[in-house]
């Protein structure tokens, strides 16, 4: 086996070193009761070339691009990947590193979490960021218990226009503890209502989603004024990063947590995973954010460098008292999102995000035009809702031959929205592609 | 001695990013637009971020830059306990980026990615047999999202009994993870001692083990190396309190083949594909921490479920007793597809022989380096071995300072101060895939540092010297924080 490097002189030169005869003798300290009776019952071993055979024929099953036309988002979004950004990120330095512990030994890896950190506060007008959760559902569950130890308060507000998904998330992550969870219904116009906020006892926060997953964008200063009115943190969370390119972002809106899925920045959607939390709060809140945070310092000579630091917040000193048990570093899919925003520059996000705003409009233009129902007239940014009329399940279904994935059904998810359709519009849809949609769900 | 990799190279200054680029500079290929411009609301949209633009050369320059201050398994021996920094094959990077795979959207309709799911039913069935347990979710995104998703499970079970229960029990042995994952679920954990041996004894498990409390975390092999030689005893009074085992698996990479973990009496275990089945650390993440139960816990893994059913592959929420979901949708697909290419490359006979090497070359560093540094427990170990600074303290020499030292070696230093009943520990954990030559260089590498403790212990103080920068001012970072420029 070509991973193993050991020969069978290495072997009993070694063993004699140790002191013992066999390899197995090697676990005399494992009592005969504990040990393994029969052996493993897996597949033999296969060769590299095998392997490829085997690997191409799942992923050949799968529907992806360019063959299949995918207009659906709802947390995970199709853009195009430069090949610069896969080649950096395929550097071996990057991928083959652990957390960077010893600093002198990882400059590469801490510079570059300090540089997304700074990117991503920018991005999200924020002060502080780190790249330490794992999506945008955990991310948002780590937000709301942050705010739960900031106010020393029990329960928070969760629009229901969060990504019923991440909402899932949120639910698992507070039940054992008990606090309680209020789902904020919505308006007619595809936003939050805010309403029954007024009816919760002492809130620790309130968190919704902008863009929503229906696409809208919510009034953010608005509602961040009527969370701080309560006392309670105002959380803002995404899908799509991108959208902050154009759309207002949410610290210059009052937001005091920002987070959510930084998956559309130089990450392949990979069927949901791995995916990046983004999470970025005001400094004031800083010791009690979840998860590693990379400083600047200086190194004995003077020079700059970059180390993990505010450690004492985090499980391997303050073990159950930590603000998290987040162990991880996300490094790598945080390093793919800097190598991307790097990429773009803010010329570039600006330009790519007024592109996939400007297609998303067209597609909504030619599917009115075509006499289907778009029941949300808040502005949106790439997603939207569309109406289809009764029946169109089967339609749904014949498109899906056609290689076309017609939008995401949002019955499942709001039982009362039967026949309504989340679509999502890219840049790596063309306006063909879209012409071919319309005539196709039309006809 | 021989030389040792450890040199100074030429290597580069390179700025933050923000520090370089030009205004209306690019490095991306922005796609045609090939619609019209439509009208922004201005209540809704602003400004956009203030990023640096930069060239597409200044970008990949920067970052190859970066890349060559970075120490990666492909450099050199990282050899990090409690981490298992084995080699991670190339082959599977290759094709978990294959576009079946990188493309797919989570929420396709069953029918349209079947290979996906078939991957994952078949991955599961995987890890189940190698750990002997008996069914597996593959949701948890890391090692310590495995654990709080078995504390939310052990949470679960003894909640449907109608008997929720407050403590549970964590050996000084454990990973930091246990208690702040227990912490997140409400328990309070009870620390249990590890006996003169480094192993829990059954005396003190049954002294703390009442009926208010949910279980006890074990690590096993433990974080000093060593097997739980107990743990049938241990399982025993725990389930006989009405008590669950969960078993910190992140040191599967000493037993696979050997210990079947559901004979011993553990109830829930969690893996970490980073870590036993070769998938790249990337600095840090992204990792993936299944979970692996006994039969009776089941109904209480996270939903979706991968059912295989009329020949289709299917993902069921049908789990009413289910803790819930931990992640937006399965977990991380990509290093998944790793670890089953991984498993799939070795099958049962190397991954068995994985693990015999790996417990050869600890005990082998272990013996060689016995009379250098002060061995904290003198007994066989399994993947890793800790040693402390004891002997180099009279030279006013401590763990950090070799640590640092060894990178002028060209080797990245063990894991340090870890774990905690060892004062000044040194854990190290070679794997398998170092051979014997690497192992040697290590170990003379290490006695000619405790040499320079004894006779030149400056070297050791100031130590790393070849590295880009020095030693680093933590104190000072955490004191004033610069988190963001």
């Amino acid at each position: 086996m070509r991973y193993l490097p050991h020969t069978e002189d290495d072997i009993s030169s070694m063993l004699q070193a140790v002191g013992t005869g066999s390899l197995d003798e090697l676990f005399s300290v494992v009592p005969e009761n504990c040990r393994r009776k029969k052996p493993l019952n897996l597949p033999e071993a296969v060769t590299e070339w095998e392997l490829n055979e085997l690997m191409q024929a799942l992923s050949s099953t799968v529907a992806s691009a360019p063959d299949y036309k995918v207009f659906m988002g709802a947390g995970s979004y199709e853009h195009y990947l430069p090949a610069s950004v896969n080649s950096l990120l395929g550097r071996s330095e990057f991928v083959t590193s652990y957390t960077p512990y010893q600093a002198e030994m990882s400059q590469g890896t801490l510079q570059a979490i300090y540089e997304y950190q700074t990117l991503v506060a920018r991005l999200l007008g924020m002060e502080v960021a780190n790249a330490s959760l794992y999506d945008g559902a955990s991310a948002l569950a780590e937000a709301l218990l942050m705010a739960i130890r900031v106010t020393g308060r029990k329960r928070v507000a969760v629009s229901c226009l969060v990504h019923p998904l991440y909402r899932r998330v949120v639910k698992t992550y507070l039940e054992p503890t008990g606090y309680e969870i209020m789902e904020l219904p919505r308006l007619k116009n595809g936003r939050t209502d805010l309403g029954p906020l007024a009816d919760l006892d002492g809130p620790a926060a309130l968190a919704v989603q902008s863009p929503n997953f229906f696409g809208c964008i919510e009034n953010l200063r608005l509602m961040g004024e009527k969370a701080h009115e309560r006392g309670a943190l105002f959380i803002t969370c995404f899908t799509e990063p991108l959208a902050y390119g154009i759309v207002k972002n949410p610290g210059s809106q009052g937001a005091d947590i920002a987070c959510g899925e930084g998956q559309s920045f130089g990450i392949p959607p990979s069927f949901g995973g791995p995916a990046l939390g983004m999470f970025a709060s005001m400094a004031k809140y800083v010791r009690n954010m979840p998860g590693r945070l990379v400083g600047q310092t200086l190194d004995m000579e003077g020079k700059r460098g970059f180390v993990l630091t505010l450690a004492t917040r985090e499980q391997h000193i303050r073990r159950e008292k930590a603000t998290s048990n987040i162990c991880t570093n996300n490094s790598l899919c945080a390093l793919g999102a800097a190598i991307y925003m790097a990429s773009l520059g803010g010329t570039g996000t600006r330009e790519l995000a007024r592109l996939n705003h400007d297609k998303a409009e067209y597609l909504k233009a030619e599917l009115k035009r075509a006499g289907f129902k778009l029941p949300f007239d808040c502005p949106t940014f790439h997603e939207f809702v569309v109406e289809f009329p009764a029946g169109f399940e089967l339609r749904h279904k014949e498109l899906l031959g056609k290689n076309i994935v017609a939008g995401l059904p949002l019955a499942p998810y709001y039982p009362e929205l039967c026949n309504h359709y989340l679509l999502c519009v890219t840049e790596t849809k063309s306006k063909e592609d879209m012409d071919v949609l319309v005539r196709e769900v039309a006809s | 001695m021989r030389e040792p990799p450890g040199t100074t190279g030429l290597i580069l200054n390179e700025p933050l990013l923000w520090e370089k680029g030009k205004k209306g500079r690019r490095g991306f290929s922005l796609p045609r637009r090939d619609v019209g411009f439509y009208p922004l609301d201005e209540e809704s949209f602003g400004e956009g971020p203030d990023f640096p633009d930069l060239s597409e050369m200044d970008v990949v320059r920067h970052y190859t830059r970066l890349s060559t201050w970075n120490f990666g398994v492909d450099t050199g021996m990282y050899p990090l306990g409690s981490c298992t920094m084995k080699y991670n094959p190339k082959v599977n990077e290759k094709l978990a980026n294959l576009p079946g795979f990188s493309g797919a959207h989570p929420l396709l309709p069953f029918h349209h990615c079947q290979g996906a799911l078939k991957l994952m039913f078949e991955l599961e069935r995987l890890l189940a047999e190698i750990t002997g347990m008996d069914a597996v979710s593959l949701q948890p995104a890391a090692g310590a999202q495995g654990e709080l998703t078995g504390m939310l499970l052990i949470h679960s079970y003894h909640k449907t009994k109608g008997r929720p229960r407050s403590k549970i029990l964590v050996p000084d042995t454990a990973h930091g993870t246990n208690p702040a994952s227990a912490a997140l679920c409400g328990y309070r954990p009870v620390a249990v001692k590890s006996n003169e041996a480094g192993v829990l004894s059954p005396e003190p498990v049954a002294q703390a083990m009442d009926e208010d409390t949910a279980g006890i975390m074990v690590t096993n092999p433990n974080t000093l190396g060593l097997f739980e030689e107990n743990i049938q005893e241990v399982s025993e009074i725990v389930h006989k309190k009405g008590g669950l085992v969960y078993c910190d698996g992140a040191n599967m990479n000493a037993v696979m083949g050997m210990v079947d973990m559901g004979e011993i009496g553990v109830d829930v275990l969690h893996l970490n594909l980073h870590k036993t089945f070769s998938t790249p650390h990337g600095g840090g993440g992204p990792g993936s921490g299944p979970l692996c139960v006994k039969d009776y816990l089941q109904r209480f893994l996270p939903v979706p479920r991968i059912l295989h059913e009329k020949s289709e592959y299917i993902l069921s929420e049908d789990f009413p007793e289910s803790v819930g979901k931990v992640h937006a949708f399965y977990g991380n697909f990509g290093v998944m597809a790793k670890a089953y290419c991984y498993i799939r490359s070795m099958g049962p006979e190397n991954l068995k022989k994985a693990s015999q090497l790996a417990v050869l070359n600890a005990n082998y560093i272990k013996e060689s380096l016995k009379g250098v540094f002060h061995l904290a427990y003198d007994r066989p170990c399994m993947h890793e071995c800790v040693f402390s600074d004891r002997t180099q303290r009279a030279f006013k020499v401590t763990t950090l300072d070799m640590a640092k030292r060894l990178m002028d070696y060209g080797f990245h230093p063990p894991t340090i101060y870890f774990p905690l009943v060892v004062s000044g520990a040194i854990m190290i954990e070679p794997t398998e895939t170092e051979s014997k030559e690497n192992l040697d260089l290590f170990i003379e590498a290490c006695k000619s540092i405790a040499k320079e403790a004894e006779e030149e212990p400056e070297l050791l103080r100031t130590a790393p010297r070849r590295s880009r920068t020095r030693r680093m001012d933590e104190t000072a970072a955490a004191r004033r924080p610069c988190l963001a420029g």
